[in-house]
């Protein structure tokens, strides 16, 4: 009945490319140093390239590792002569400005991102650039409000923050890692991925245009190579990526035993569930947002579908019907639902892992109807059917608009199957039912829970996953708490206990207690501050 | 020991393990002695016979803490906060048993023992009273800008593994556990050779606050046999790491990453929300507001 309704209802859209116009690309980008745009020492530079065309859009310093000492240093000066020293409402202005004038260009920066990235302009336009402006803007209200945190503790900055970042949502991401490092008081350096590092660049642009002080970010654009020098300087103190687990891992171990705070937002291969009472219309579009959203290029896809047995006929025949109106093609056309493989080196992984799929077996379904572009790296979005929880599609991260779908009877195999994976970073439920919508979200390892909706961002709600899915959130207040330090104040050691002095502990013999010390410093401690305080006190009116 | 004499035949006892609510002993058939501590360090009295855990008694472990993490975190706050309290009070009642071992294995002063128990009895009280509150403190309603109610809650990650310090504070092993299991996690200590005639009256704590059994399970041996394991095990989520070896240190960091394990050094404070959050997980949950 419902494919005899709509099927062979084709929409037919007029072409309706934005303008690159507001965008001048540079021929050329250096390395954004202290302020200043650096010729790599390097003296190597590699070439971005336009998904959508294959053809080049320029070419971009490729940084190794006397350039990141070099951006290291100018982040360590920076850090110790001027924002360390800067009030929290300093910090804060400059924030402000940099969110206002992100608005004031918000169409150059959609541009540009869809050039660079290959998502459509739709998206760049209305969630991207909005969602990098509201960060800047949100955070920019904490740099004076630290105190209020971390409840009854004292905090401060960590020093020098190394962020490395991914390609699938290149500005955003930067402004996820930048702006909270700033507020807190942190300087940076940022390294965005090797195909997407344009709208970072046209950030620094933006920083300068602020008037942030020289120093305060420093962009260094590379490979790998470069994010390994940064990850690695001895001069960091903090470090957070965005990426794969695989590499995500590797920083995590090059890094351990050096006292580097971590933060990592790593993959996912995310359950969206919908069960029998589930309003099936918005499910679909749910199913849709959630695994064909930026080509499927995000951590939190929801790219394993479980349907519940009973439903699983009409809720495919809809998404089929659906998928057939998906606009695959020009990112640029304001009418383009799925723009293109942000690189090759994707493009085929992506084409690859649907192979191995279909070898595995399982039932493939995608679209015929639309054509798809002759240059470029366009997918088809599709999805795999009754295929085994063990089976390749439903095991890795694609990565792209590749959906697999198994089905389940009741709520408890639900919920068996979504957290059989090593991820844990979302999920999506679908149910009319209020007290099974608690109860399956409160019983899903994954950090994010999308009910009755999914893939939405916001910059005050936290986001960060469980297990392999990484550690640490981003956004929000519970955002702040990896670029802070975090310190007994003298009102929290006397309202709980002394803090315990390792190093002091370990030198006395074991059997002397630290408890000893402990108590000491309980009572004597609040005494010797409040002396401390009437002396100054006296001190100050002499 | 109390109540014996010269004269009397003492009863070295075997110390046993406590995994999932009983005493079993360790499937090896190791034990090693611990000796009283003299004026001048240890004498060659025994005072006890220790099991020596193996690998094997670690699976067992994680293996049992495991599957009472359902039953663990689903109980009511409140209710966890009552057992958390039960153990305070089963603490207090065993103080000369306490201060009897940290006297005679550990070299304590009587005075320093006495406070050691007060530390111990501070820590179960304070997280007896965490339970039902730090998740309204950390906890948060998210005001997004859209029709949205947007939430975020805590978590227990799981089964967490504790390597005890060995220079031994018993405040600061309360503090881990305490802190570790109010939130709804399960836990496998490990008390190295030095510390671990404490697990006796420690067990019994636990065994006899209607805590079930699983949630805390005691191991005594050695670290560097053990914490191998530990760190390679894909079920424990999370390490609290409360020795000061670096090199110990950063070999778990290094091969956490397998299974993305927390890693938590050494405390930097007892008695603190901080030690609570080290080993939970923030979940953000979205619903649409509308009709």
């Amino acid at each position: 009945m419902l494919e005899n309704n709509t099927e062979g209802l084709k929409f037919e859209y007029s072409p309706a490319p934005e303008s690159s116009a507001v965008v001048k690309l540079q021929g050329k980008y250096e390395l954004f140093i202290d302020g200043k745009w650096v010729k790599p020492k390097s003296g190597k530079y590699m070439t971005t390239v336009n998904p959508a065309t294959e053809k080049p859009l320029a070419k971009v310093a490729w940084a190794n590792d006397k350039d990141v000492d070099m951006a290291v240093k100018a982040a360590r000066k920076a850090y110790t002569n001027v924002w360390s020293k800067m009030s929290g409402a300093e910090r804060g202005r400059y924030l402000y400005r940099i969110a206002r004038i992100l608005q004031e260009r918000a169409r150059e920066f959609a541009v540009l991102e869809t050039l660079d990235n290959g998502k459509p302009i739709k998206e760049s336009r209305d969630v991207d650039i909005p969602l990098v402006a509201a960060h800047f803007f949100y955070y920019a209200g904490w740099a004076d409000k630290l105190d209020y945190a971390f409840p009854g503790k004292k905090v401060s900055s960590l020093g020098v923050a190394a962020q490395v970042i991914p390609w699938n949502f290149p500005l955003l991401m930067a402004a996820w890692k930048i702006a909270p490092a700033l507020a807190t008081g942190n300087t940076v350096v940022l390294k965005p991925a090797e195909t997407t590092p344009l709208t970072a660049l046209l950030l620094a642009d933006v920083i300068k245009q602020a008037g942030l002080p020289d120093g305060v970010v420093n962009i260094v654009t590379g490979h790998g190579d470069t994010g390994a020098a940064l990850v690695s300087h001895p001069d960091v103190n903090k470090v957070a990526f965005t990426g794969s687990t695989d590499v995500g891992k590797k920083i995590a171990r090059a890094i351990a035993g050096s006292g580097k705070k971590l933060t990592l937002e790593l993959g996912g291969k995310s359950a969206n569930i919908i069960f029998a009472d589930a309003a099936i219309d918005q499910a679909v579009e749910g199913i849709i947002n959630a695994i064909y959203f930026n080509q499927g290029h995000v951590c939190c896809a929801g790219s394993r579908l479980l349907v519940e047995e009973s439903i699983k006929d009409v809720v495919l025949d809809k998404l089929k019907i659906r998928m057939k109106q998906l606009r695959v093609g020009d990112p640029m056309d304001k009418n383009t639902d799925i723009g293109a493989i942000n690189s090759k080196i994707e493009f085929d992984k992506i084409n690859k892992l649907v192979e191995a799929a279909k070898a595995e077996g399982g039932d493939f379904f995608a679209p015929e109807s639309s054509e798809l572009p002759s240059k470029g790296y366009f997918c088809q979005p599709c999805f795999f059917s009754d295929v085994a929880s063990s089976s390749t599609i439903n095991r890795l991260e694609v990565f792209g608009p590749v959906l697999s779908v198994s089905t389940f009877r009741t709520t408890a195999e639900a919920i068996a199957k979504a957290n059989d994976t090593p991820y844990g970073l979302a999920a999506g439920i679908w149910s009319e039912k209020g007290s099974k919508v608690h109860k399956v979200a409160g019983a899903l390892k994954a950090g994010i829970i999308w009910a009755n909706t999914y893939n939405k961002f916001d910059p005050c709600s936290p986001f960060g996953g469980y297990n392999e899915s990484g550690w640490g959130r981003e956004g929000g207040r519970h955002g702040l708490f990896p670029y802070l330090k975090i310190e007994d104040s003298v009102a929290a050691s006397a309202g709980s206990a002394k803090p315990v002095n390792a190093k002091k502990a370990v030198k006395k013999s074991a059997r002397k207690p630290a408890k000893i010390v402990l108590k000491k410093a309980v009572k004597i401690k609040p005494k010797k501050t409040a002396k401390k305080a009437v002396k100054s006190k006296v001190r100050g009116k002499k | 020991m109390a109540g014996l004499t010269d004269k009397n035949l003492k009863i070295a006892k075997t110390i046993k393990l406590y995994v999932g609510g009983k005493f079993p002993r360790t499937e090896s058939g190791r034990c090693f002695p611990i000796y009283v501590q003299g004026s001048k360090g240890a004498s060659k009295e025994v005072y006890a016979n220790q099991c020596q855990a193996s690998r094997k008694d670690l699976r067992g472990a994680v293996e049992v803490a495991k599957k009472t993490v359902s039953t663990w975190e689903s109980a009511t706050a409140y209710l966890r906060g009552q057992i958390l309290y039960r153990m305070a009070e089963m603490a207090e009642g065993k103080r000369g048993e306490f201060a009897d071992i940290l006297i005679q294995t550990m070299g304590y002063s009587p005075k320093d023992a006495d406070l050691a128990v007060d530390d111990m009895v501070s820590s179960f009280v304070y997280y007896a009273g965490f339970t039902d509150k730090y998740q309204q403190v950390i906890g948060a309603v998210n005001p997004v800008s859209g029709p949205h109610h947007n939430f975020t809650c805590t978590e227990p990650v799981g089964v967490v593994g504790l390597i005890a310090s060995d220079d031994f504070d018993l405040g600061e092993l309360i503090d881990n556990i305490a802190s570790i299991i109010c939130s709804g996690n399960t836990l496998v200590v490990l008390l190295d050779e030095k510390s671990s005639a404490i697990l006796a009256p420690l067990a019994e704590v636990f065994a006899t606050s209607d805590l079930p059994g699983g949630v805390v399970n005691l191991l005594t041996g050695f670290v560097g046999e053990l914490l191998p394991h530990f760190i390679t095990h894909m079920e424990i989520q999370s390490i609290s790491y409360q020795r000061d070896n670096k090199t110990e240190l950063k070999d778990l960091q290094f091969g956490a990453v397998d299974n993305m394990k927390r890693v938590v050094p050494r405390l930097k404070s007892k008695r603190s929300l901080e030690n609570i959050l080290n080993h939970i997980e923030l979940k953000t949950v979205w619903h649409p507001i509308g009709v």
